[in-house]
This record gives C-alpha cells, structure tokens and sequence, in this order.
C-alpha cells in the first residue's frame, strides 16, 4: 500500500498499511518508543471499501491476514480506531504461540496481577491507574500466557479508554500522552493513551502470575474468593484461541486457574479498587 | 444403554482431567472439547480406567472404592444417567 508503518507490540510485530498518510502519521507518532518490527507477524490494512471512497466520503474498511465478513467501514476521521481493531483482530484470531486471554494486567517485582472480565469492568482503568502508582503496566487488551513456562507476556498497545473513562484517566495522569479524542464511534468517544515509557521499555520481560482479579465497576466495595473451576470456565470464555491451542491450551490454563489465588473485586471508584487491590496484594 | 449386558471403559490415554477445586475439567483428545464435570464422573472415569466392566460391576466397584452404603436401584439409575453422559460425551466407551 501506499503509506505503511511497522512496530513491535510484545513479541508481535506488525506492518500497518494504508491509502492515506494521516492515519500511518497518527501511528508513527503514538507508537514512536516502540521498537520496529523487521518480519511483521501481521499485516493490516486501510482502505477504501471501494475506489471512491478514497476521497468522496473516505471511509476506512479493514483488511488484513485475519478478517471478520461484515465489518462496517469507519469513516476516516476514525482510522486510528480501525487500525487499533485491526490489529487486535489479528492477535485474536492469529497468535499461537501463547494463550490469549482477553484482560489487563500490571506487575511489581517480577509477579503480576492479571485482571479479567466483560467490556466495561473497568480493566484499563484499573491497570492504567495501577500504573500512574508504581506498577508496570503490561497490557489493557491481551495477557499472553506461555504455555511452557506458565509466565506472562506483555501486550502494551495503545489503552483504548472509552467515555467517562477517558477524563478519569487524564485527571489521574495529566503529563500523559493521548492521540485524538474520537467521537460517536460505534463504542461511544474513545481516547487512545500511549502506555508509559517504562512499560514499552520492559515489554519484553516476562512476569509470574501471582493474583488473578474479576473487577467490577460501578457496585458497592466486596471481596470474593473464587473457585479454581469457575474462575476456569470464565477464564475459557475470556481466551480467544484456548479451543485452537488444543490440550496445550487445556494445560495451561488448568494450571493457571489450579495455581493462581482469584478474586472478584465490587469497586464504587478507581481509589477504592487501588486500595482494595493493595490490600490483597499485601496479604497475599 | 446400561442394561447389564454392555461393558464400559475409558482408557486414560483418551483424556486428560485436572481438578478444580470442587469441579474438575476433562480435555477429550479425541474431539478437542473440554468439559467441566462434578462428582461422581471423575471417580467413575477412574474406575473405568482398567477392563471394561458392566454398570453392576461398576457400582460395585464405586460401593468398595467410596464406601457408598446406599447402593440400591436409585443409585443404579442415578449413576446409569451419569454413565450415559459421559458416553454421550465420547469419554466413556460403551461396547454392546
């Protein structure tokens, strides 16, 4: 294509091509700390859905090594959400080389807290505050599970934070980096925040699980031990590529949800989900 | 299905089962498909691991093993139904 960019997200590298220079600019700039991706895993593509569109009512249609039939197109003042998507389509649907979780997770001293559950828990909220106090930050979107280690692989690609997330965040985090607030997409506004230096410095550096956490946004605070089974069956439904990796993914994450301590944390407010998040880890 | 007359196996190399607490999950080779189960299908699979055997010989065997006292009719029926679900699952071999 006419205008392309190449980076590494964790051990994935990607080439992102498009028909237009803006939305390759936006991404250059975002992701201007990563490292370079010399053979991509993936490949992305902007386009027009048909020749027209290019300058008539641009709209940006998806394309890649993995698609979904019936994607609508974006129009192009939203490409850089349409790349984001992309290139998440790409891990979900491609990745083998580790077990894809969908969730967030931080770390501190080399073990981490991995954070899962439905759209709107409050996983990128929780790890990027998480990160403006002390932790790392290793991902808002997918926690790569080694199946032969049983550590963590970081996943920091661009936080997407959506709605009222997104003036919590720049409160929390006013010297941090934001692309462009884009409004009335599909999710409502979103703001992508670039990820902290430290966290695209370390991203290479593996972490041993030592908490896993169902949070839920918006109730009042509770505490819940949760049984190894279900946190297992949860924890299926949360992976998209456990039924591909076969009985490497069935052992891999029996031994997660078997070895891990898990908890459903009920939180009113991001401070009261740090401190509730805190104590459990000073107990652990 | 279990009528008496059909013996019952589930060879280990057919599956791979890990507890969970108070479930436990079973990954099918042949199909690829995990399932999560409660007791009693984990004892029955292990029961099953040896010879084939009949449901009578099965219940016995469950009776000796975990000390069940009330191995009546009820029983039979309620442990036939656990036997039929895991044939239905592909885990347990039913031979006529």
């Amino acid at each position: 294509m006419k205008h392309q960019f190449a980076m590494r997200v964790g051990p994935v590298g990607y080439r992102i091509g498009s028909a237009w220079r803006a939305p390759v600019e936006q991404l250059a700039a975002l992701y201007a700390g990563y490292p370079g991706a010399d053979v991509p895993d993936f490949t992305v593509r902007l386009g027009p859905p048909s020749p027209w569109r290019r300058w008539l009512r641009p709209a940006v249609a998806l394309a890649g090594d993995f698609t979904l039939p019936d994607t609508a197109p974006l129009p192009l003042a939203h490409a850089l959400l349409a790349a984001e998507m992309g290139m998440n389509l790409q891990v979900a649907l491609g990745h083998r080389r580790h077990l894809l979780l969908h969730a967030a997770a931080v770390e501190r001293g080399g073990r981490a807290i991995v954070m899962t559950g439905e759209s709107g828990a409050g996983k990128s909220t929780l790890a990027t505050l998480l990160g403006a106090r002390g932790w790392r930050f290793m991902g808002d979107e997918f926690v790569l599970l080694d199946p032969a280690t049983g550590m963590i692989h970081a996943f920091p690609r661009l936080v997407s934070l959506k709605n009222r997330a997104i003036a919590a965040v720049a409160a929390a985090l006013p010297d941090a980096r934001f692309g462009p607030l884009l409004t009335g997409t599909p999710k409502g506004d979103i703001r992508h925040l670039v990820p902290d230096a430290r966290a695209v410095a370390a991203m290479d550096d593996p972490a041993m699980p030592a908490l896993l956490l169902f949070p839920r946004f918006g109730e009042a605070a509770a505490v819940r031990a949760v049984a190894a089974g279900e946190a297992f069956v949860r924890l299926t439904q949360a992976s998209t590529n456990y039924v591909a990796l076969g009985e490497r993914g069935f052992d891999t994450l029996t031994r997660f949800a078997r070895d891990v301590p898990k908890v459903a944390v009920d939180y009113p407010d991001g401070e009261a989900a740090i401190a509730q998040v805190e104590a459990l880890w000073a107990a652990l | 299905m279990s009528d008496g007359a059909t013996r019952f196996s589930a060879p280990p190399e057919g599956y791979r089962i890990v507890a969970l607490d108070e479930l436990s999950a079973v990954y099918h080779r042949a199909s690829g498909i995990t399932h999560v189960v409660a007791s009693p299908a984990p004892e029955i699979l292990d029961a099953l691991s040896g010879p084939a055997m009949s449901a009578d010989a099965l219940l016995m065997v469950m009776t000796i093993r975990y000390d069940l006292a009330d191995a009546d009719a009820a029983a039979l029926a309620a442990l036939a139904a656990r036997l039929d679900e895991l044939v239905a699952a592909g885990l347990v071999v039913a031979t006529p």
